[in-house]
């Protein structure tokens, strides 16, 4: 990670920032073995979860990306009309609740779904989706549209310039590809296999249903057995920490692999849809995109449907949820922003920064709130710092989402404009306001509007801190679920997603705000 | 002036705010939910108590336990509400509850005299199915049919431990080999119980396991009776719900008088439709219309309390190894 030289007190907040995100994961994982009076040895059963969970997670993040590369080329290259809403659309898996998403995919996978229905009219038999292959289908289902994003954020970052070179040169797919594509893909692909891995590190409860039973085992259900089953703190703790030192190791082999030339400056000219290729091309990148958004849409229309049905159903409550949500969204959200925008300015100089402020990512969720709880209950009662306790943990598990994002955005910025930036003295707050803001801003917009969706949508770790009057909208949600009111529960999850989706829409909107500069 | 008024307003409010005991009851989230009986049991027992009852939630049974392990002796609640019978030798150890000074003529099928624990409710675990559905009437015969289960994880759910009790204590030693039977049957194991039932009423499955009360639900609150739960010869396994007063509470008296008010018509009629599950006490005015057109097991499984602990790691034991292969 050899970086452009950043003067140590450009460096110093957010180096200290990524320090503290270290230090909150690692005093509540330090917590959790204080009160066990140490740490538990892992037994076999454990070490068959940790494999097993590595494994779903990696072939997961493989998955995902590898058909977000095409996915993402073809809706870079084309232009249609409701191209944009299709985008945000496409984003809306990621930001349900699990347990919604899974419910729409299997409207169409499931033994009652379309596809079954379909082959059962061919007399063949239904069709089985719960295995390891009805896991990797779920988490593909969840995290294609992040991968594809973030992958669609670096073809958008390619300056317009580089393409009208290219098209000079006559250059056709291929060059473009081996010339243009491939270096931006280097920078962006390992961010969006992290973010995808990171997803499905955690994702225990997707792997368990759609998994077919105990043999999908992962490491945050061992720590749940370690926990209630035995109460066996010190063995949960010892398997939060072998998992977060695991995701530190990948973090770090990830970001050792990441190629960060940039891409030259341009003069941020309107995108032209370049060369539209041939009639070939087209065709493959409008299958493509078809495929896709059918692929993603069609269950999702089933969860909205049936949240039409629902949503007469709504008990008033749910809005006082909706209201509760989207505060801590808004907050989490600034906090794991500005928190990334200063962690990727210090891993300018010192990469080590970004290892340590993507621990949220990796630190299973029930070990966190159990430490939280215990450094918090000898002082306060927790139920009163239920707001701020979601809002900071949610903050410091989007970090590494929106750092994904903002540091290679940021990395561009300042090997294309650095240079010049100090030749001309511009420091602190100017550079930021000059020059980072401004180029910066699609990226920002794109993580903010990440990081509240997913806020929004995050039942987290708070299940100790619940307040018992004001819940958030995904636990209000359950509490409909386990009170037999599934209509009522298909309500309350449309309401979350609309609201995540117009979150997201309204930061990434400001994001694209200077597209046209 | 006004602002003095308003000032000893303020101290007079306070003061008598300060007056009111107030009495601190941990509980599984779904009990305080608007749904469940929380809200009404708040209401009843605060119309009599002179004092401000405060629920707090935690998860499910087992997160409840875990979270007093948690805070040990230094806890805030006064009393714990929603522990079963496979948690509550378990909770006795920690020593953190105290005896009780309750007596009462309980309708349960078998007898109380547990000297820490009150139960409040029960139920029969049972597979539910749709009415028009032929149900197997014994977990061999599930095992031989094609019929289609969802089940939940015992390692994260009660229901899913106590379906593990339930062929334990029906099978004993031949439990590996009725799991085995069962395997090819098992669509898949959820989380918790939310999960599971959504997937059978999408038709992911013939069966899930739930409650012998389930069907109420459907035919009180929602007019529909196509839901019914298949009953076992083998018997079906009881889960006793139970509070208990913690040993450390500072008000003793008042938690006193809540356990006693637990058992009593008041809160037992708020039960049956809000829990869903059968009353301990069944109050004068009897059980609502419809639960009488639930099946009634012929036979009432439960393992002794002392012995829970036991059977169940052995238990989770048999299970992991007959459905991970």
């Amino acid at each position: 990670m050899a970086n452009r030289p950043v003067a140590i007190r450009r460096a110093l907040p957010g180096a200290l920032a990524a320090a503290c995100v270290a230090a909150f994961v690692a005093s509540a994982l330090g917590a959790v073995l204080w009160f066990a009076g140490g740490g538990g040895w892992p037994d076999a059963a454990d070490w068959a979860a940790l494999r097993f969970t590595v494994m779903q997670a990696g072939l997961s993040a493989v998955f995902s990306v590898t058909l977000a590369i095409p996915v993402a080329r073809a809706l870079a290259r084309r232009s249609f009309p409701l191209r944009g809403a299709l985008i945000v659309l496409l984003g809306a898996p990621f930001i349900l609740p699990v347990i919604v998403a899974v419910m729409g995919l299997l409207t169409v996978f499931g033994r009652s779904g379309i596809v079954s229905d379909f082959l059962a009219l061919l007399g063949l038999p239904k069709l089985s989706i719960y295995g390891l292959h009805g896991v990797l289908l779920a988490h593909v289902f969840l995290n294609l549209p992040l991968a594809t994003r973030i992958l669609l954020q670096g073809w958008q970052d390619i300056p317009a310039e580089r393409f009208r070179l290219a098209a000079t040169l006559g250059m056709g797919p291929a060059q473009i590809q081996r010339f243009l594509e491939w270096p931006m893909l280097r920078a962006t692909a390992p961010a969006a296999l992290l973010a995808v891995f990171g997803m499905c590190l955690n994702s225990f409860a997707v792997v368990l249903m759609l998994g077919g039973g105990p043999k999908s085992t992962t490491l945050e259900l061992a720590i749940y057995q370690a926990f209630r089953f035995d109460f066996d703190l010190g063995r949960a703790a010892t398997l939060a920490a072998i998992q977060a030192l695991l995701v530190g190791g990948v973090v770090w082999i990830a970001l050792r692999f990441t190629r960060l030339d940039g891409q030259g400056a341009g003069m941020d000219r309107p995108r032209h849809i370049w060369g539209a290729g041939s009639r070939w091309l087209r065709l493959q990148d409008t299958l493509l995109i078809v495929l896709a958004a059918l692929f993603l849409l069609v269950p999702l229309g089933a969860v909205v449907l049936r949240g039409v049905v629902g949503l007469a159903d709504v008990p008033p409550s749910v809005w006082g949820a909706f209201g509760a949500s989207v505060s801590v969204a808004l907050v989490s959200t600034v906090l794991a922003v500005v928190v990334s925008l200063w962690v990727a300015i210090a891993a300018l100089r010192w990469g080590w920064t970004e290892v340590l402020a993507t621990l949220g990512l990796s630190v299973s969720p029930l070990v966190l709130g159990t430490g939280l709880f215990l450094m918090v209950n000898p002082w306060i009662n927790p139920a009163r710092l239920a707001f701020a306790v979601t809002a900071l943990v949610n903050a410091v598990m989007l970090i590494p989402f929106a750092l994904r994002v903002i540091a290679p955005a940021l990395r561009a910025i300042e090997a294309d404009y650095g240079r010049q930036a100090d030749i001309l003295g511009l420091t602190g707050w100017a550079r930021m306001r000059l020059l980072i803001l401004p180029r910066a801003r699609r990226g920002l917009g794109f993580a903010a509007g990440l990081a509240a969706a997913m806020s929004m949508g995050d039942l987290g770790v708070i299940a100790l801190f619940a307040d018992p009057h004001q819940a958030t909208l995904p636990l209000q949600m359950y509490r409909l679920m386990g009170a037999y009111r599934m209509e009522a529960a298909a309500g309350a999850a449309l309401i979350l997603l609309g609201g995540s989706l117009a979150l997201f829409w309204i930061f990434d909107r400001w994001g694209r705000g200077d597209a046209k500069a | 002036m006004k602002y003095l008024a308003l000032a000893s307003g303020l101290i007079a409010a306070t003061a008598a705010v300060a007056d009111t005991p107030v009495l601190t009851i941990y509980t599984y989230d779904s009990f305080i939910s608007d749904w469940g009986p929380g809200p009404a049991v708040e209401k009843a027992f605060e119309a009599e108590c002179a004092c401000d009852l405060q629920f707090v939630g935690a998860g499910d049974g087992a997160a409840l336990l875990g979270r007093l392990k948690l805070e040990g002796a230094r806890t805030q609640a006064d009393i714990v509400l929603g522990l079963d019978t496979t948690l509550t030798h378990d909770a006795i150890a920690t020593g953190l509850f105290a005896p009780h000074s309750v007596s009462a003529s309980y309708d349960l099928p078998v007898t109380w005299d547990d000297a820490y624990f009150v139960p409040y409710d029960w139920g029969y675990f049972a597979f539910v199915k749709n009415a028009d559905q032929d149900g197997p009437s014994n977990f061999r015969e599930l095992a031989d049919s094609p019929l289609k289960i969802v089940i939940q994880d015992p390692r994260s759910s009660t229901p899913g431990l106590g379906l593990l009790m339930w062929v334990k204590a029906a099978y004993g030693d031949q439990a590996p080999a009725i799991w085995q039977g069962l395997a090819d049957n098992i669509v898949t194991v959820t989380k918790g119980w939310s999960e599971a039932y959504g997937l059978f009423l999408e038709g992911e499955a013939d069966m899930v396991l739930s409650y012998t009360t389930s069907p109420a639900y459907h035919l009180i609150a929602e007019q529909d009776d196509s839901k019914a739960a298949a009953a076992f010869d083998e018997g079906h396994y009881m889960q006793i719900e139970v509070a208990g007063k913690v040993a450390a509470t500072d008000q003793p008296e008042l938690a006193d008088k809540f356990l006693a008010f637990m058992v009593s018509d008041a809160f037992q009629s708020i039960i049956p439709t809000t829990n869903w599950m059968y009353p301990a006490v069944i109050p004068a005015d009897g059980l609502p219309k419809g639960f009488e057109t639930l099946i009634h097991p012929a036979k009432s499984l439960i393992v002794p309390v002392d012995m829970a602990d036991a059977v169940r790691a052995q238990a989770l034991e048999e299970w992991l190894t007959a459905l991970s292969q």
